[in-house]
């Protein structure tokens, strides 16, 4: 708590205390009535102004300077008329007992914000503001980010965060990205890695050289991004602020009018009348305050973006968070989104030779090659161990059909069916149509298997699929440059609802923009691509996705919504993330508006007084608050 | 260009909503946001407008709530 708001808390006890006395005294007739002014009450009114002016003395205060300033409709002003309206009417112990509850809602909702401030800093307090360096006496001193420059070189020791983006010149360790990514994932670093701002450094010490300056760096990025989210407001959030505008002037017009037209139009005569009118009116006053609105709503939005930022979702505005929410079809592309993004070994048959051996062989005469299909049969030749290493000699590429090279003085074939067709190599029928690139392998003249190199879907895929659906996503569509076939395959074995094959980066956009067009009732349109190659994909949709994103300054600046890592789950997670943030704003407007609403026609009808209108002011507020502070976890 | 600053003080949610129209309807702005949440004001304007802006802009402020004011750095 706040000095000031220990202060005011204080002050709300003193004159708690002194109100319940001076009603006890006053109700028991305790102090016999030594005050009058013309025969009227003037004690009863000077010991309840006591307690009024310890509480609300500060109100008052504020109010009269407002009205020097030209603030006509500030809470103040109108909590000031009200109670000062109910002292008016004679209504003493209502008049302190609604400043005072006035000043403990507002007390509460001072704490309630500041409390959801800190959490939503604690959340990003992933930014180490100052590093270490050596200097000339080989001392580690403590400087400023800001002051170091590219080049200079920083050390983190176990434990530490790391400030810079840069290049490990010294040490190893492992570094864990969970600050970024939301997933703690440790990962091993050597001399010449790169490392990201804001990892934490796990074992060794470690010596950086800086390659990015502080702004640049991707925590401080990440930390911009979050930030400047409050600009991009959702039209929930400006319907209040608007709301807020007029609703404050129509409610005090309302009220002078329920104060004045219904005795004019009765032709009251007695002051009773009057004053009860008055009354209705002031309750008026009270309500008249949209802060649980205008507090409420944003304070939700940015608790449901604060908390997406701790599990590496970040969303760069509250319209995306509602965009999202209302997804009804998810786009993905297909290449490093839903698969792998890197070929390997998914499949081998063989014909009289174990498994290990056809690796061997066939690793022997990619070698030397580069070709992504080649890396994958070594990868997984390596990690089958072959023990029968084969020497291959006289190695040669067959453009686009393989490789030739002799092994034990006998001619290895490995390549695809045109090579076996071209070297009289009969083929089983029963390989083909299999997703992926089939590489066969024939040795001395006879066939002895073949090898299935293919971009595998991520592990998680189908299950993150199940996930969107179960979260109301009617419909899933696949976007890729590859063959119908293989698309078709990777379709139906992830339960994708539509696909389209053989599309150029030009296709996309097109796919996108029918989609678009079909989808109905404000539904929306969701792409989710790596950000790279997709950039006007992401753009165009009505919530662009990036997925990886961490470390591709391209990725964040294209979408809308960044995956810091390249976890399916995460969309799941943001879209559920969002709707729940939804839910509480939809929640506490209606709720709100509701409560205010009855609070004032019960009001205008005299059935409340104001009691129960500063409940309907400050309370509703501070129950608003406490929901919308749902949003953060 | 567009410049964030952080606001000192700014107490209530609708106060935040009034300086934004405030700060808006200033000459050369084309557009400010200004958030409770954060405690900051952005101001999207022309450079060479910047100074004057930012004087109107704490006027404009001081005037909703004398206590608040936009601290430069």
């Amino acid at each position: 708590m706040r000095k000031k708001d220990k202060k005011q808390l204080i002050k709300i006890i003193i004159s708690a205390v002194a109100l319940i006395s001076v009603a006890l005294t006053e109700h028991l007739d305790l102090i016999p009535k030594l005050i009058y002014l013309n025969g009227f009450d003037l004690q009863s009114l000077l010991l309840y102004m006591i307690p009024y002016l310890i509480v609300g003395g500060a109100v008052l205060m504020r109010a009269a300077r407002g009205i020097l300033r030209g603030q006509m409709f500030d809470e103040n002003f109108l909590m000031s008329i009200a109670t000062i309206g109910a002292f008016a009417i004679s209504e003493y112990s209502e008049a302190v007992f609604v400043m005072l509850f006035y000043s403990v809602g507002e007390l509460f909702e001072h704490v309630a914000v500041n409390k959801s401030r800190g959490s939503i800093k604690a959340l990003l307090s992933i930014r180490a503001d100052t590093a270490f360096i050596e200097n000339d006496d080989g001392e580690l001193v403590e400087i400023p980010c800001e002051q170091i420059r590219i080049g200079d070189v920083i050390c983190v020791k176990p434990g530490g965060k790391i400030a810079l983006d840069g290049e490990i010149i010294e040490g190893s360790s492992s570094v864990n990205t969970v600050a970024l990514t939301g997933e703690s994932l440790p990962r091993d670093v050597k001399e010449g890695d790169t490392v990201l701002s804001g990892c934490v450094n796990m074992q060794d010490f470690i010596k950086i050289r800086v390659t990015k300056l502080f702004g640049d760096s991707t925590v401080s990025k990440i930390l911009q991004l979050v930030e400047s989210s409050v600009e991009n407001k959702s039209k929930s959030e400006n319907f209040i602020t608007k709301f807020a505008r007029f609703y404050t002037p129509a409610v005090v017009g309302a009220a002078v009018l329920l104060a004045v037209l219904p005795p004019l139009i009765i032709g009251a005569d007695s002051l009773a009348v009057w004053q009860n009118w008055v009354g209705r009116a002031m309750t008026f006053l009270v309500i008249s305050c949209p802060c649980a609105l205008v507090i409420s709503v944003p304070l939700s939005y940015f608790g449901g973006i604060g908390s997406a930022s701790s599990k590496g979702i970040l969303v760069k505005g509250s319209s995306y968070l509602d965009a999202l929410a209302k997804c009804d079809t998810v786009v993905f592309d297909k290449t490093g989104t839903l698969t792998e993004g890197n070929f390997t070994v998914t499949n081998i048959k063989t014909k009289g030779i174990d498994r290990a051996k056809l690796l061997s062989l066939a690793s022997s005469a990619e070698k030397y090659s580069t070709h992504p299909i080649s890396l994958a049969i070594i990868t997984a030749a390596n990690a089958e161990i072959c023990a029968t290493g084969h020497e291959a000699t006289e190695i040669k590429e067959v453009s686009g059909r393989g490789v030739k090279a002799l092994v034990d003085e006998k001619l290895l074939l490995v390549g695809n069916a045109e090579l076996m067709r071209e070297n009289n190599i009969s083929l089983p029928s029963d390989i083909l149509a299999e997703r992926g690139v089939t590489v066969y392998v024939a040795h001395g003249g006879e066939y002895l298997g073949a090898i299935t190199v293919s971009d595998r879907p991520k592990q998680k895929a189908t299950s993150a699929l199940a996930k969107l659906r179960k979260l109301g996503v009617k419909r899933t569509v696949m976007l890729t440059g590859d063959r119908a076939a293989e698309a078709k395959l990777t379709a139906s074995e992830l339960g994708i609802d539509e696909y389209h094959a053989e599309l150029l980066p030009a296709d996309k956009v097109t796919a996108i923009e029918t989609l678009l067009q079909k989808s109905k009732n404000g539904a929306n349109v969701a792409f989710v691509g790596d950000g790279i190659n997709d950039a006007p994909v992401l753009a165009r949709a009505d919530v662009g996705i990036a997925m990886g994103a961490l470390g591709s300054d391209a990725a964040i600046e294209a979408a809308d919504v960044v995956l810091m890592n390249d976890d399916l789950d995460r969309i799941g997670d943001a879209i559920l993330l969002a709707k729940k943030t939804r839910r509480i704003v939809i929640q506490n407007i209606v709720f709100a508006l509701g409560v205010k609403a009855g609070v004032l026609a019960l009001g205008a009808l005299g059935l409340v007084g104001l009691n129960v209108a500063v409940f309907a002011d400050v309370g509703v507020a501070v129950i608003a608050i406490l929901n919308s502070m749902r949003a953060l976890k | 260009m567009k410049k964030t600053f952080t606001l000192d003080e700014v107490d209530c949610a609708n106060c935040a909503a009034k300086m934004e129209v405030a700060i808006n309807k200033i000459e050369g702005v084309s557009s400010a946001t200004v958030s409770f949440m954060t405690q900051k004001l952005t101001i999207e304007a022309d450079e060479r407008d910047f100074d004057k802006i930012l004087k109107a802009a704490q006027k404009a402020i001081r005037k909703i709530e004398p206590d608040c004011r936009i601290v430069i750095d």
